[in-house]
């Protein structure tokens, strides 16, 4: 019986005496696997920034504004109602059962000053609850109290672009800065959060609290009005349910009858990246099928290729037989042809696949995520393609009789 | 016991509804160590009963006992067996495989029979030199001559030390002097090997130099003729 050292021998000989044959056989599997690679990485890649992007704004994360956003007739836009207050905020942490965390928000852009520099940027007011919702810890120094809170305390903490612009290498703790002429002393820095899922530099922000904001900074048309409410759901599947109970308690708060619009919108952020997701998916389900498509026809190229091996080689077939070779020998002899076709191709185009991935992220700015698990399984699978469709072929070279083959010219 | 005993053999191809007997009721019985031919016309039946003699084919009816065992019956990987073991080809075309070298082409049948790289070298060697090639392992065929090709075919034919080694026609692809030194290697193999060699050939002069005759016509055996006394 051939042994199977021996057959790879014979197979990487038969396939070196065609080297040009043979590396255009290997073709489509060899795109076939490139794309899988390729789309795989970058799919991978794309899933991992949408993740950062979704943990970065805050996780199961539900925003409350005022005013409606129903279409028909003319209609003012959101916020343009003035009856969100922050006790809405504080009701809905206590009373929906399915909410962890709500952070009342009331903030404008406006010019801040530190000595003679000055930058221009957000200004928002809010509780310490917004940073535990969004995850956002502070680098040095202290978050606001809430005793600060209670008294409109002229305090506030800087974002590290604000930082960045107004102090340069200077230590800004403690230091005095200006907004609207009211001095504040900076008593925090917040750690780095990088972009918004939106492109928005987060870092780029100065937070005080709610009460400085409202009635020393910026004012309120009416008492206590909030621009939003951050609310956090306790799970990611308790969303709707937060979403369900925070509309039912607005409802009644705003005393909101059953025929008449309502003041307020609860939008739930994760959706607008779960979609972004899904057609990522979608996309990924799309190329995924471009790319065994494409290892379909390179297999039936290497079916192609091999019945005309055979063919070709039918003489050779015949003396193998002739001096003791069973079906069996012949048929592992080209099943391990065409295996050996489609590892090559599977392992070259595994090499441009990566290649390709690297070459896409460094020029469209993507990462792409490299998965040793998934090359395993291209490389499997163009082994399988390589016996799948090399098994004809061989058959059929190996049921061939001795004498004719013998005869064969 | 002789080596080979036929009885009764016959081998029917079927051409369309036709049947067409090529053998019909051969008896032959070969000895260990005999030097014979096989001669008749073209279409006279003497390469089917070559093929049959080589478990290459099987026969409609009759029985053929090859070293004692009934071999008329058995199954395609069976046959490839026995070829592998006990039977060893020379043909006329030379049947070398064109990409591999000398030596690789005589280890073929070693690498069927599941023999190991090292004694598999060594063997394959051993048989190159018998035929006086060991200075050419590493040639390719297309690099030898027609007498040179055909002797790594005969080293091939030997490498598994077979029971016997079946030539078609060895010598109709090569001049007369190539031939004269194909036969004497066949004669050499067989007085100093005892190997029993079968030439299957058309041509008297070949026949000539053989112990032993055979002669076909149509599908029967017309003639066996023994020679003794004079060595050749």
């Amino acid at each position: 019986m051939l042994n199977p050292l021996d057959g790879g021998k014979i197979a990487i000989g038969a396939l070196r005496v065609n080297v040009l044959r043979s590396l255009l056989t290997m073709l489509g599997i060899m795109i076939g696997v490139g794309a899988v690679i390729v789309m795989v990485a970058i799919g991978a890649g794309a899933r991992d920034m949408i993740g950062v992007q979704i943990r970065s704004i805050g996780s199961n994360l539900i925003l409350v504004i005022p005013g409606a956003t129903v279409t028909g007739g003319a209609r003012l836009g959101s916020g343009s109602v003035h009856t969100l207050k922050s006790t809405d905020a504080e009701a809905i942490a206590k009373e929906c059962p399915a909410v962890k965390l709500t952070a009342p928000i009331w903030g404008d852009v406006n010019q801040v000053v530190y000595g003679n520099r000055n930058w221009r940027t957000r200004i928002t007011g809010t509780t310490e609850d917004n940073f535990l919702i969004r995850e956002w810890p502070i680098r040095r120094g202290r978050m606001f109290t809430p005793e600060e809170q209670k008294r409109a305390a002229k305090v506030a903490v800087l974002g590290l672009t604000v930082v960045e612009n107004l102090f340069g290498d200077t230590d800004p703790l403690g230091k005095m800065i200006r907004m609207k002429s009211v001095p504040f002393t900076v008593v925090g820095v917040l750690d780095r959060k990088g972009q918004s899922p939106r492109g928005d530099d987060q870092d780029d922000a100065v937070f005080v609290p709610l009460k400085t904001s409202q009635y020393r900074l910026f004012g309120t048309p009416f008492p206590d009005e909030i621009q939003a409410i951050m609310v956090q759901a306790k799970d990611v599947s308790l969303i709707p349910d937060a979403q369900k109970q925070i509309d039912e308690l607005l409802t009644r708060r705003h005393k909101i009858g059953r025929h008449q619009e309502k003041d307020f919108t609860v939008r739930n952020l994760t959706e607008i990246l779960e979609t972004a997701q899904k057609s990522l998916n979608i996309m990924t389900t799309l190329l995924g099928a471009i790319a065994a498509i494409s290892l379909l026809v390179g297999g039936i190229g290497i079916m192609n290729i091999m019945l005309v091996s055979v063919t070709e080689r039918t003489r050779e077939i015949g003396i193998r037989m002739a001096v003791g070779a069973r079906s069996g020998d012949i048929l592992s002899q080209f099943l391990i042809e065409g295996v050996v076709l489609s590892i090559t191709g599977g392992l070259i185009g595994t090499a441009l696949g990566i290649l390709a991935a690297f070459a896409f992220a460094r020029t469209s700015g993507w990462p792409a995520l490299i998965d040793p698990g998934t090359v395993l399984i291209a490389i499997l699978f163009s082994a399988a393609v390589g016996v799948f469709f090399g098994f004809y072929p061989a058959f059929k070279a190996s049921r061939l009789h001795p004498i004719e083959a013998l005869r064969h010219e | 016991m002789p080596l080979i005993e036929m009885q009764g053999l016959t081998k029917i191809y079927r051409a369309g509804a036709i049947d067409v007997p090529a053998l019909e009721q051969i008896d032959l019985s070969i000895e260990s160590g005999e030097f014979l031919s096989i001669m008749g016309p073209s279409g006279s039946g003497k390469s089917t009963l070559m093929n049959i003699l080589g478990c290459l084919d099987v026969p409609t009816a009759g029985t053929y006992y090859l070293a004692g065992d009934d071999v008329s019956q058995l199954d395609r990987d069976q046959r490839a067996e026995v070829r592998n073991k006990k039977i060893g080809f020379v043909f006329q075309g030379f049947n070398l495989l064109p990409r591999i070298n000398a030596v690789k082409n005589v280890e073929l049948p070693l690498i069927y029979g599941g023999v190991k790289t090292v004694p598999r070298r060594e063997a394959a060697m051993a048989a190159l030199s018998l035929v006086g090639l060991s200075d050419r392992g590493d040639h390719l065929p297309s690099q030898l001559s027609g007498g040179q090709q055909q002797r790594v075919a005969i080293a091939r034919a030997l490498v598994n030390d077979p029971e016997i080694i079946l030539a078609d026609e060895p010598t109709g692809n090569l001049d007369t002097r190539t031939s004269n030194e194909i036969m004497m290697v066949f004669r050499r193999l067989n007085r100093d090997r005892s190997i029993t060699f079968v030439l299957v050939t058309h041509d008297p002069e070949v026949g000539d130099v053989t112990d032993r005759r055979i002669l076909i016509r149509d599908g029967r055996i017309e003639g066996d003729e023994r020679r003794t006394g004079d060595e050749y």
